[in-house]
């Protein structure tokens, strides 16, 4: 063998090993999220009830159920596997769920069945958390400031709604899903859903104000499938 | 131990009269044109209660003073007609103090309640509801636009349930989480509730209303004087009833058609 032969043999093998120890097989599901036509336009709240929450804003805050992006993008919204992909256990790190400024951060907080949820109160007023869920079971709690979080899990997958007793215009979202692949989409509406093995899947993309899209894609090794969503934004 | 009750009694007696006599607590300063009709039937009951009350805890004290230490058994004074004499008189007395009360109360009562508001009263909507009060102003169009209450969505502040897509109405109604009014102008409060008892309360403005869920309420008044006053629930109402308030801000009339505007932009 010639020093041209051994070189090649050893670059195939040093790339056959690569691979072999690049870890499990996994095609990725990812696109963008935009909307067409004029979204509602989003009020300003008015916190004067609340003047230690009302102080935090130079600018009133605006309603969040509909955060469009640059370019058209939708934010806060949960694209997931639907069908096709195993339930997964939940992870042990907790989700949280934050109350500032009397408002939920983040406005959309999607995590696992059985995974735990963890609710805390930063402002200085008393909150009262109370989702809305159709499945779950439904419960609300008080939280004075200074109280350690809430501590909670869902054992059904479901969207629900979240809003506060004590202050009308709080308003946020929990997703519980049943897998572990899932994604929320930020300014650009990006998403991505890496490691999946070959196989049939609806993938579907939820909107709190604009329902949700389905569609199915197929994943055979370990490419990437573009799987875009539109959504029609309503005026009113 | 008698002769110390006695005493007790009187010194309680003095002793709860002299912040009310001194004026030590106040109402805040009124600042509507129909409050002095209210505060004259206040200091009228303060006074007639106060007298007799006064009036039945030292009588009440000389008694005891009177007849603390004596033995048991016997009879002692006896009350000229007996019970029944007393308990007449009771009812007379008692009965006379508060059939004066109410006919010197009707003048201040017929004035909010029965007298109609005038025709260019500026009609502002009062919803109170757990645990918020939101207001709305019918618009440059004067109407206000029919209201959907499975429409109401506080989470996209959609507080009163409008539909403006079909209501034309409702398209320059303007709902706000403060109330502001121009001073010396009157002003017509049309108030509901949407879920449970509530009660809209103004102490400077002598403004009172319960709202019960089901009844559409008529209130009017003019306020004097400019500033920011605390509109307070006043009708346990719920785990947040503490909580429950908004500001009302009297303004110039400039200032408030500034308000306005910037509250209607901002729809």
């Amino acid at each position: 063998m010639s020093m041209k032969h051994v070189v090649m043999a050893g670059a195939v093998m040093l790339a056959a090993s690569a691979v072999a120890l690049a870890g499990p097989a996994g095609g990725t599901v990812s696109g963008k999220v935009t909307y067409e036509g004029t979204p509602a336009k989003m009020k300003p709240i008015d916190m004067s009830k609340e003047p230690s929450c009302a102080k935090m804003y130079t600018t009133p805050p605006v309603v969040e159920s509909v955060v469009a992006g640059g370019g058209n993008s939708l934010e806060n919204v949960v694209v997931y596997i639907s069908a096709g992909a195993p339930d997964d256990a939940a992870p042990s790190s907790a989700a949280v769920f934050t109350q500032k400024g009397c408002r939920y951060i983040p406005h959309v907080l999607a995590f696992q069945v059985n995974q735990e949820i963890k609710i805390i109160n930063d402002d200085q007023t008393s909150h009262n958390i109370h989702p809305l869920p159709k499945l779950n079971r439904e419960w609300n709690k008080s939280q004075p400031p200074g109280t350690p979080p809430i501590s909670e899990k869902y054992d059904k997958a479901e969207f629900i709604p979240v809003k506060c007793n004590v202050h009308p215009w709080m308003h946020g979202n929990f997703a519980v899903m049943k897998n572990s692949h899932y994604a929320l989409t930020g300014d650009g509406g990006a998403f991505s859903l890496a490691n999946l093995p070959p196989g049939k899947y609806t993938v579907t993309a939820w909107h709190e104000s604009y329902g949700d899209q389905s569609q199915d894609v197929t994943i055979t090794g370990s490419e990437t499938k573009t799987v875009n969503f539109v959504f029609k934004a309503k005026p009113y | 131990m008698g002769k110390f009750l006695a005493v007790t009694i009187i010194v309680i007696a003095i002793a709860s009269a002299i912040p009310v006599v001194m004026h030590t607590w106040e109402p805040p300063a009124d600042i509507s044109t129909h409050g002095h009709l209210i505060d004259s039937q206040r200091d009228d009951t303060m006074i007639e209660a106060g007298v007799s009350f006064l009036a039945a805890q030292i009588l009440l004290a000389i008694f005891i003073w009177q007849f603390a230490g004596s033995k048991g058994g016997g009879k002692r004074k006896t009350f000229p007609g007996g019970a029944k004499g007393l308990v007449g008189a009771a009812l007379v007395l008692v009965g006379a103090e508060v059939l004066a009360l109410g006919a010197f109360g009707t003048k201040a009562w017929a004035t909010v309640y029965f007298t109609p508001p005038k025709a260019d009263a500026m009609p502002i909507q009062v919803q109170a509801g757990q645990f918020a009060f939101y207001f709305r102003y019918p618009g440059p169009d004067g109407k206000f636009g029919p209201i959907h209450p499975e429409m109401i969505n506080e989470g996209n502040q959609n507080l009163f349930g409008l539909d403006p897509e079909h209501d034309v109405e409702s398209r320059d109604d303007v709902v706000t989480a403060e109330m502001a009014i121009p001073v010396n102008k009157e002003v017509h409060l049309l108030m509901h509730a949407k879920d449970v008892s509530h009660s809209f309360y103004v102490p400077a403005l002598r403004i009172h209303q319960d709202f019960v869920p089901g009844l559409d309420l008529s209130l009017h008044f003019t306020a004097t004087q400019v500033g920011k006053y605390e509109i307070v629930c006043s009708q346990l109402c719920g785990l947040g009833h503490y909580n429950m308030r908004a500001y009302l801000e009297v303004m110039s009339q400039a200032d408030f058609d500034d308000w306005q505007k910037k509250q209607a932009a901002a729809q």
